[in-house]
C-alpha cells in the first residue's frame, strides 16, 4: 500500500480501519538465493537494494530479535559525509545522496533532516586539518564551509564563548548534513524489501554455518536448516560472533557505545554540533530531546550497557560547550555495541569462503552509511565485485598497508 | 568497573587505560617473523562474547600493566595478573 | 486565596506559610508540602498540558513517577523545565510557570491537536509530509519543531554550582520505606557501614502516606524514631532526598543528593545537587512500588489522579483533591483510598470495583462488577460514567477520582544490568527477575511483596542474608499483613474515544491497537511506533499497561510479550549534576610552563597545548599585531638569542643495563651505538609501521638515557614504552620514569646562543668541550643542570634544564645576566616559524597517518634489528614509489597567501578527486624567506621538488601558484647549528 498524505486523511476519516501490516512474517523458506544475516539497516537496506535495484529474488533476512533492533535502533541519528580520505569520502557522499532521495524512494517519511553539521575549531592545529577536510569533501563532491568564530556565535550565541577552557575558534560546516528518524530507516527499508517479496524472519538466530569444499551451502538457526546460494553478514557488534561460525577471525573489536537523550525541550538546537575539545556531540530530535554521545566506554563489550564514567565525561563535555544545559535533565541513556575495526573505517568483502560475503566494522559511524552500505553489499552480492564506492572496503588493506584511518590512530580500536 | 590489582588491591577502573586483547603481548620476533605473522598479530582478534584476557594498564596508579580476565558479556572479573608475569609464562624474557 | 482544600492531619509545619506563585498567582502553603500538594491545597488542579494534544492536565501521582504536572520552575539561569510539581520541595518565594502552552495553561492554542487528534494517530508523520520533497525541511519539520518539546531552557548559564563524592560503605539500602528502614535498622545495629537513600525529602516512603499502625503507633511515627535511631548510629549515613539513580558494575552506584532545591538557592559554598558514586558490593533494593491506572475514556482529565495519590495527598499533605470523589479499582488497594479519603471528611460518592462478587466495603456505596467508562470536564473533573455490573449506565458528579489498577514493583535498579523481570500473576505485575547486579538484593513492595508486616520482614531478612550476619535477629513491629487481591483490569473495553496509557505523550489505547495491526507487535516495536514510555517519566505509569494490551491483541501472554529494556537513570538527572565541577575554565586541569608567570608578567598571550597553556608570543610595546611580535622573535633569535620553554616536552628517563638495546627496539634508529655525552634524533613507529613520536635521546652515561618526546606524545609513549618493557621484553633490565614535571627545559638558540649560557653555567661548553649533539650534566650556580646541545630552530641551539622550581629563575637568571645580547623570549608561534623554515616535522606531519617514508625519513628505519613497527612499515601500500613526500612550498610571487589544509593541484586541473596532490600541512609566513611558507605532503613529491603546482584552498577560493622545494628553507647544510 501506497503511504501519502491523502491516505492519512482518508483513513482518519475511516477510523484507519485499513492499514496494513507493514510487514508480513514469513516462516522461513527451505532455501534462497540470498540470505542476510541481521535484520538491522545495513541488512534490511542490503534486502531492499538486491531486489529492488539489482533485481533479484528469493532473499531472506535473518534476525535474531526484532527487526531494526540493533545499532539502527539505538544511536544518534546523524548523517554527514564530513570525511577526510579517499577510501571513504566517495561512499559517505554516495550515502548522503541516497538519503536525499530514500523517502520519496521507500514511500516513508524517515524525516531526513539536513539542518547541518558544524565541528567546532578550537586549535590553530584543527582548524588547518578541518581546512584539509574541507577541500577533502569538495574535490569529492560534498560540501563544506569553514565558519569564523563569529559565524558560529551568530549561530548559537549561548555556547561558551567567553569562559572556555578552550575557547571555540570557529567550525567546518557542512550543511547537508543532519539527522533521520533512526528507527524509520529500518521499518522504510523493511517494508520496501517486504513489498518486493523479501522474507523478513524475525526471531532467528543462526547458530552455524554449513560449508563444505570451501563453499557455503546454508545457515543453521534457531528455527532450522536454511539453505542458501549466498549468505551476506550485516550484524555490526556481532560480526566476531557469528564469523566464527564459518572459522573467521576478525580485524574488529566489539565495544560498548553509550548515547544519550535529555527530556523534551523547546527548540534549542537546531543542527548538529560536534565539541572539538572534548568527547561531545549533540542534536536536538524534532520532539524536543537532545540527543547526545560522546565516547565509546574503551573496553571490549557485548553488554549493551556502559558505565558511569564515561556518561560523565559525556556530561562535562556538554556543560563545557553549553553552560545553559545545567538544569536540563538526562533522561536515558543506552549503550549498543559496536564493531570497531583496526583502522576505524568498514569492511565490505567477499571472505575466503565461496558464496560467503562479510559487511561490518562501521565502528560508531554505520548509522549515516546505512543506505550506501546496503547498496554497496547488494551489489557485491549481485554482482560479485566492489561497488566503486566502496572499494577500498577490503579486508586485505591491513595486509597490504592500505589502512583507511581517519583518526590516525593505528591499530587500536578504542581508539578510532 | 572495580580492578582488583594484585598489588594494590581493588581500584576503580577509571585509574586505568585499557588496551586490548591480551594476546598483544604475543608479539612474533621481527628478525625471524614477516609480514603475514605481524599482520595477525597486529590486526586479528578473537573478540569472544565470554571471558576475555586483556591488558590493562594502570596509569593514574603504579604503572602497571596487567592481564585482567573479563567477560565481555556481564563485565565479571575473574582474574587479575600482572603483565610481566604473564608474559614470563608464555615464554617471553628479553 | 485561601487553602480552601486543606484539611486535618498531614506531616506539614502548619505553624509557617510559605508564599509561592504559579504562572503569576500567588499562593500559600506550609513546609512539608510540595509544589503540587501546595497547588492542590489550594484548589489548584490544571497544572500543564500534554505533549502532543495539548490536553489540559493535573497530577496523576504524588511522586517522581509523574507524567503530568510538569512546570518551569524559577527563573533566568536557573530556569529548570519539565519540573514535577509532585516532587518540587515548596519554599518561600518559590515561582513555577505552566509549560507547553500558548497563550496560556487555560486557553492553549495547540489543543486544535485534540480537535484533529483522528489525523494525529500513531506514527501518521511517517506516512505523509513526503511531497514535495523539498518541503520537509522548510515547511513540515520547521512546524512540527517550534510545536514539540516540553518545557524551555534558559539560554544563560547556571549560576549554581555541584559538586561529586565518592562513598564506600557495606550495604547499600535504596528506598527508606518500612522495608528499607528495617534493613538499615538490621545492618546498622550489627555494626555495619550503612547507607540508606531515599528520593524523597521525608524518610518512610508509603508509611508517610498510609493510616495504618506499625508496633502500635501510626506508621509515619514509627518511621519517625526509626529514622531517629539511625541517625544516631556513627555507622549509618541517611541521605534523603537523594534518588540512587543507576546500578553499574561492580558494585558501583551512581545517586544524585538534591541539596539546595529545597531552598530558594544553594547556601553560601553549598552545591545545587551532588552525584555520589557510591561503592558497596552488597545493596538491597527498597524502591517501593508504582501505581498505574486502568485506560478508560477521557481518563486523562485534572482530577483525575492513581487511588494511592489521592489516598498520600489527603494522609501526608492534608490535602483533598476534591469534595466529591469516587474509587476505581480492580483490587483492595484501592478501597482504602476510600475509606481514608472519607475519613478526612471527603465525601465519597461511590467506589467503583471492577472486580465481581466479594465483600463491600461498609458505609460507602461500593460498586462491584462495575467500570468507569467514561468522564466530562473540561479543565477539571465534573463526572464520570459508570457502567455498572447490570450494564445500566449512570453519571456521578465527582471533581476526584482514584484510580488503581495495581502496583507496579520499581524493578528498575535491578533490571540495569539487562536482567528481565519475571511476572507475577498473584499480583498482577513484573518482579525482579534472576541475573540482577551481583550483590543486589530486593525487598519490600520493589520485590513484589506489598503487606507492611511483610516489608518489614523481607528488609530485615535481606540485611541479614546481605551481610552474613549471625545472631540476634531484630523482631518485627506489628503491621498489617493484608494480601494482594486483584482481578487485573488494564483498559476499559467500551467507546470509540481515546483512552489514555501514556499521558504525557498522549499514547492511547487506540495507538496500541494500530501498532498491533500494522504489526508492530514486539513491545520494542511497539515503544518505538506510539512512543509508549519515551516521555519524562520513562512509562512508569504506562508501560505495563500498553503491553498487556498488546499481549491481549496478540492473544500471547504478558510474560511472552515481556517487557522494554529497563536503563538508567532511574529518575532524570540535571545534566550539571553529571558534570560536576568539570565546566567552564575549570573543564580540563591546566597545565602551567615554569616561565608562566613571567610571561604573564610581560602580557604575553597563551595558548591550549592539550592541557597545557603554553606561551604563544611575547608582545613588546607597540606591537598591535600579534604577526609583529612573532617576526620579531624569530629575527631577534636568528641574529642574536631566543629562549623558549619547552619544558611541555616529554621526558623519560631510562636506565638499567638494557637500557640501550630497549631503546633500539622501540625506536625505529638504533641507539646503543650512540656514545655516552652524546644525544641523537629518534623516529618511533607504532607496530602497524606508521611513525607514532619523534624527539631526542641523550645518552647521559653507559646505562643511562633521557628521552624527549613531544608535547602531544608524552604519556602515549611513556605507556607505549610501559607497556614494551612489562608485556613485550619482561626480562630486559630497564626501568623508566616521566620526569616531565620534574625538569623545567629551555631552548636557547640563536648565534650568542653559547655565549650567553656561557653567564649561567659552570662548566666549559665550547664547541671542542660540548660539541653539536652534545649531551651532559652540568651545574648552574651550584645547582644540578643537565645540557643538551640540539636545535629545533635550525640555530646554534642548546636545551638547558633544571629542576622545575628553579624554572623561572634560571629564566629571569640567563635575561639578565645575558642583556648584552638583547635575548628575546618566543613563544610556540615563533617555534612554529623556525621548525618549518628549518623543515622540522611536527603536529600537523606527525599525524598518525605518516610513514617515516613519507616524511623523507625512510632510512633511518633500521631492518638490520627488530623494532616495533620495523616489520609491518614494509608493506606495499606503505612504501608506494608516488606516495605522500614531504616537500616545502612557498609562493611563486611572494604576496601571495598560502592557507594550511590547502590541496595540491597541477595547473589547469580541474578541482576533483583524481587531480588531488595532497595538501599543505603546516603554513607560517616566514620573516627569514620573507614570504608565507608551508610544508606538505605531496604525491611524489620528491620528484617534483622545483616544479610550479596550485595550492589551492576551495573553502575560500583562494588558488595560489606554489613552487615545491626542498623543506628545508633555512640553512640546508646545517653549518649553523655546528657554529
Amino acid at each position: 500500500m501506497r503511504y501519502s498524505g491523502f491516505r492519512v486523511i482518508a483513513e482518519a476519516l475511516t477510523g484507519h480501519k485499513g492499514w496494513k501490516p507493514v510487514w508480513r512474517d514469513p516462516d522461513p523458506q527451505p532455501e534462497y538465493d540470498y540470505i542476510i544475516i541481521g535484520g538491522g539497516g545495513h541488512g534490511l537496506a542490503t534486502a531492499y537494494y538486491l531486489a529492488k535495484e539489482f533485481g533479484q529474488a528469493r532473499i531472506a533476512v535473518l534476525e535474531k530479535g526484532y527487526l531494526g533492533g540493533g545499532n539502527v535502533g539505538r544511536n544518534t541519528t546523524i548523517i554527514r559525509s564530513n570525511y577526510l580520505l579517499d577510501g571513504n569520502e566517495p561512499f559517505y557522499e554516495f550515502s548522503l545522496k541516497l538519503w536525499e532521495g530514500l523517502e520519496q524512494d521507500f514511500n516513508y517519511n524517515a524525516m531526513v533532516s539536513q539542518r547541518g553539521i558544524i565541528n567546532l575549531i578550537h586549535t590553530d592545529a584543527q582548524r588547518d586539518a578541518a581546512t584539509r577536510r574541507g577541500n577533502a569533501m569538495i574535490l569529492n563532491g560534498a560540501d563544506a564551509e569553514l565558519l569564523s568564530r563569529e559565524q558560529v556565535r551568530a549561530l548559537y550565541p549561548w555556547l561558551n564563548f567567553d569562559n572556555a577552557r578552550f575557547p571555540i575558534k570557529g567550525a567546518i560546516l557542512q550543511r547537508r548534513g543532519g539527522t533521520v528518524r533512526h528507527d524509520a530507516v529500518a521499518w522504510g527499508y523493511a517494508r520496501g524489501a517486504d513489498m518486493r517479496g523479501v522474507d523478513l524472519i524475525q526471531n532467528c538466530e543462526v547458530t552455524g554455518m554449513r560449508i563444505e569444499n570451501g563453499r557455503i551451502l546454508g545457515v543453521e538457526t534457531s528455527r532450522g536448516y536454511i539453505g542458501a546460494k549466498k549468505v551476506g553478514v550485516a550484524v555490526a557488534g556481532s560480526s566476531s560472533k557469528v564469523m566464527a561460525h564459518a572459522g573467521m577471525r576478525l580485524p574488529i573489536e566489539s565495544h560498548v557505545l553509550q548515547a544519550f537523550v535529555s527530556e523534551g525541550l523547546k527548540p534549542l538546537i537546531d543542527g548538529v554540533m560536534t565539541f572539538g575539545a572534548g568527547h561531545f556531540y549533540v542534536s536536538q530530535s524534532d520532539k524536543g530531546g537532545l540527543v547526545f554521545g560522546g565516547d565509546i566506554d574503551g573496553y571490549n563489550s557485548y553488554a549493551q550497557r556502559g558505565n558511569l564514567p564515561v556518561i560523565e565525561d559525556v556530561a562535562e563535555g556538554g556543560m563545557a560547550l553549553m553552560p545553559a544545559i545545567g538544569r536540563v535533565r538526562l533522561l536515558r541513556t543506552w549503550g549498543g555495541i559496536m564493531d570497531m575495526s583496526m583502522d576505524g573505517s568498514p569492511i565490505i568483502d567477499r571472505t575466503g569462503i565461496e558464496g560467503l560475503y562479510f559487511n561490518g566494522g562501521w565502528c560508531y559511524g554505520g548509522f549515516k552509511a546505512t543506505p550506501a552500505s546496503g547498496w554497496c553489499f547488494a551489489h557485491l552480492l549481485a554482482k560479485d565485485e566492489s561497488h566503486i564506492t566502496a572499494r577500498a572496503y577490503r579486508f586485505d588493506r591491513f595486509l597490504k598497508g592500505l589502512m583507511i584511518d581517519e583518526k590516525g590512530q593505528g591499530a587500536t580500536p578504542n581508539l578510532h | 568497573m572495580i580492578i582488583h590489582h594484585p598489588i594494590l588491591g581493588p581500584r576503580d577502573a577509571q585509574e586505568f587505560v585499557y588496551l586490548g586483547d591480551a594476546s598483544l603481548i604475543d608479539r612474533p620476533d621481527g628478525m625471524t617473523a614477516g609480514v603475514e605473522a605481524f599482520h595477525d598479530y597486529a590486526y586479528n582478534r578473537d573478540n569472544p562474547a565470554g571471558e576475555h584476557r586483556e591488558l590493562w594498564y594502570h596509569e593514574q596508579g603504579d604503572r602497571s600493566w596487567l592481564v585482567v580476565t573479563r567477560n565481555t558479556v556481564t563485565h565479571e572479573i575473574s582474574r587479575v595478573e600482572l603483565a610481566r608475569d604473564v608474559a614470563r609464562s608464555r615464554g617471553r624474557s628479553k | 486565596m485561601t487553602q480552601s482544600h486543606r484539611v486535618a492531619g498531614g506531616q506539614i509545619d502548619r505553624s509557617q506559610s510559605l508564599r509561592f506563585t504559579f504562572d503569576g498567582l500567588p499562593y500559600q502553603g506550609h513546609p512539608g508540602d510540595t509544589l503540587a500538594s501546595a497547588l492542590l491545597a489550594n484548589g489548584v488542579r490544571l497544572m500543564g498540558r500534554s505533549f502532543k494534544y495539548h490536553r489540559p492536565r493535573g497530577p496523576l501521582s504524588a511522586g517522581s513517577e509523574e507524567p503530568n504536572a510538569l512546570v518551569e520552575l524559577r527563573t533566568g539561569g536557573r530556569q529548570e523545565p519539565n519540573t514535577r510539581a509532585t516532587v518540587a520541595e515548596l519554599y518561600d518565594g518559590l515561582e513555577a510557570n505552566s509549560q507547553n502552552r500558548w497563550p496560556g495553561l487555560r486557553f492553549d492554542a495547540l489543543a486544535i491537536n485534540d480537535r484533529l487528534s483522528t489525523f494525529f494517530a500513531a506514527g501518521f508523520y511517517y506516512k505523509t509530509f513526503m511531497w514535495p520533497k523539498s518541503f520537509w525541511e522548510k515547511l513540515y519539520e520547521p512546524i512540527i519543531r517550534r510545536a514539540a518539546g516540553l518545557g524551555s531552557v534558559s539560554r544563560e548559564e547556571d549560576p549554581d554550582a555541584y559538586d561529586k563524592g565518592f562513598l564506600h560503605c557495606d550495604l547499600l539500602v535504596i528506598g527508606a520505606g518500612p522495608a528499607g528502614l528495617m534493613a538499615a535498622l538490621t545492618a546498622g545495629r550489627a555494626g555495619k557501614r550503612v547507607i540508606l537513600a531515599d528520593e524523597d525529602f521525608r524518610m518512610g516512603g508509603r508509611l508517610n502516606a498510609e493510616t495504618h499502625a506499625v508496633g502500635g503507633v501510626a506508621g509515619a511515627d514509627w518511621a519517625n524514631v526509626a529514622v531517629a535511631e539511625l541517625g544516631a548510629m556513627p555507622n549509618v549515613r541517611l541521605m534523603a532526598r537523594t534518588t540512587v539513580v543507576g546500578a553499574f558494575d561492580h558494585g558501583i552506584y551512581s545517586a544524585v543528593e538534591r541539596v539546595s532545591d529545597h531552598l530558594p538557592m544553594p547556601l553560601s559554598g553549598k552545591p545545587r545537587q551532588v552525584l555520589w558514586r557510591i561503592y558497596s558490593t552488597r545493596a538491597i533494593l527498597c524502591g517501593g512500588a508504582t501505581e498505574r491506572p486502568i485506560a478508560f475514556e477521557n481518563n486523562d482529565r485534572p482530577g483525575i489522579m492513581l487511588a494511592g495519590a489521592l489516598r498520600a495527598y489527603a494522609n501526608r499533605w492534608g490535602v483533598k483533591a476534591g469534595d466529591r470523589a469516587a474509587i476505581f479499582t480492580n483490587n483492595d488497594d484501592g478501597l482504602r483510598t476510600a475509606i481514608d479519603l472519607q475519613a478526612k471528611g471527603v465525601d465519597v460518592m461511590a467506589v467503583i470495583d471492577s472486580r465481581e462478587g466479594g465483600e463491600l466495603l461498609p458505609g460507602i456505596r461500593h460498586l462491584r462488577g462495575a467500570e468507569v467508562i467514561d468522564s466530562t470536564g473540561r479543565l477539571g473533573l465534573t463526572s464520570i460514567t459508570v457502567r455498572q455490573a447490570n450494564g445500566r449506565n449512570e453519571t456521578i458528579a465527582v471533581d476526584a477520582l482514584g484510580v488503581s489498577g495495581g502496583w507496579n514493583p520499581n524493578v528498575n535498579i535491578h533490571s540495569h544490568h539487562r536482567s528481565r523481570p519475571v511476572w507475577d500473576a498473584s499480583i498482577a505485575a513484573f518482579v525482579p527477575g534472576a541475573d540482577g547486579p551481583p550483590g543486589l538484593l530486593v525487598a519490600g513492595a520493589a520485590a513484589g511483596v506489598m503487606a507492611t508486616h511483610a516489608a518489614l520482614r523481607t528488609g530485615r531478612d535481606a540485611a541479614i542474608a546481605a551481610l552474613g550476619l549471625a545472631g540476634a535477629t531484630p523482631d518485627l513491629p506489628e503491621a498489617e499483613d493484608a494480601p494482594v487481591r486483584i482481578m487485573p483490569l488494564w483498559h476499559v473495553a467500551h467507546g470509540r474515544g481515546r483512552a489514555w496509557i501514556d499521558q504525557q505523550n498522549d499514547v492511547t489505547v487506540k495507538d496500541i491497537k494500530l501498532a498491533a495491526q500494522e504489526n508492530f507487535t514486539s513491545v520494542e516495536h511497539m515503544k518505538r511506533y506510539t512512543t509508549l514510555g519515551m516521555a519524562t517519566d520513562q512509562g512508569k505509569t504506562g508501560n505495563v499497561i500498553g503491553l498487556a494490551i498488546m499481549a491481549e491483541l496478540t492473544g500471547r501472554s504478558i510474560p511472552e510479550t515481556g517487557t522494554t529494556i529497563y536503563r538508567p537513570p532511574y529518575t532524570p538527572v540535571a545534566m550539571g549534576t553529571l558534570a560536576g565541577r568539570s565546566r567552564g575554565k575549570e573543564f580540563k586541569p591546566c597545565r602551567l610552563t615554569p616561565s608562566h608567570h613571567w610571561a604573564a608578567e610581560q602580557g604575553a598571550t597563551f595558548v591550549e597545548v592539550g592541557n597545557w597553556l603554553r606561551t604563544q608570543w611575547v608582545p613588546k610595546a607597540g606591537e598591535t599585531e600579534w604577526r609583529q611580535s612573532v617576526d620579531r622573535e624569530v629575527l631577534a633569535t636568528r641574529r642574536s638569542v631566543g629562549i623558549c620553554d619547552v619544558t611541555t616536552l616529554g621526558k623519560i628517563d631510562i636506565q638499567g643495563t638494557d637500557a640501550g638495546a630497549f631503546l633500539d627496539r622501540v625506536y625505529a634508529n638504533t641507539f646503543s651505538t650512540l656514545a655516552v655525552g652524546k644525544c641523537r634524533y629518534g623516529l618511533m613507529l607504532r607496530e602497524d609501521g606508521i611513525v607514532f613520536d619523534d624527539g631526542t635521546t641523550a645518552r647521559m652515561g653507559p646505562h643511562e638515557y633521557v628521552m624527549t618526546t613531544t608535547t602531544a606524545n608524552a604519556v602515549t609513549v611513556f605507556r607505549h614504552l610501559e607497556f614494551c618493557r612489562q608485556c613485550l621484553w619482561p626480562d630486559m633490565d630497564v626501568q623508566l620514569i616521566s620526569t616531565t614535571e620534574a625538569w623545567a627545559q629551555f631552548s636557547v638558540a640563536g648565534p650568542n646562543a653559547r655565549k650567553l649560557l656561557e653567564k649561567v653555567v659552570d662548566q666549559d661548553i665550547s664547541d671542542a668541550a660540548f660539541p653539536y649533539m652534545g649531551a651532559g650534566n652540568i651545574t648552574v650556580g651550584g645547582l644540578r643542570a643537565r645540557l643538551f646541545r640540539i636545535s629545533f630552530s635550525g640555530e646554534l641551539a642548546y636545551e638547558i634544564a633544571v629542576p622545575t622550581r628553579y624554572g623561572d629563575a634560571l629564566l629571569r637568571e640567563m635575561l639578565a645576566r645575558g642583556a648584552e645580547f638583547e635575548p628575546i623570549v618566543y613563544g610556540t608561534e615563533a617555534l612554529g616559524v623556525m621548525r618549518i623554515e628549518k623543515g622540522h616535522v611536527a603536529g600537523g606531519e606527525l599525524n598518525g597517518q605518516s610513514t617515516a617514508l613519507n616524511m623523507g625519513l625512510g632510512k633511518m628505519v633500521s631492518k638490520k634489528k627488530d623494532s616495533i613497527g620495523m616489520v609491518l612499515s614494509q608493506r606495499e601500500g606503505l612504501n608506494d614509489p608516488s606516495g605522500y613526500r614531504l616537500v616545502g612550498v612557498r609562493p611563486v610571487d611572494p604576496t601571495a597567501k598560502l592557507v594550511a589544509g590547502s590541496h595540491f593541484l597541477e595547473k589547469g586541473a580541474a578541482p576533483v578527486l583524481a587531480n588531488d596532490g595532497g595538501w599543505l600541512t603546516s603554513k607560517v609566513f616566514s620573516p627569514h624567506v620573507g614570504c608565507d611558507i608551508a610544508l606538505g605532503y605531496l604525491k611524489g613529491g620528491d620528484a617534483k621538488i622545483g616544479n610550479r603546482m596550485r595550492a589551492v584552498n576551495l573553502l575560500s577560493g583562494l588558488d595560489t601558484e606554489v613552487e615545491i622545494v626542498s623543506p628545508h628553507f633555512v640553512d640546508p647544510e646545517g653549518e649553523r647549528l655546528r657554529g
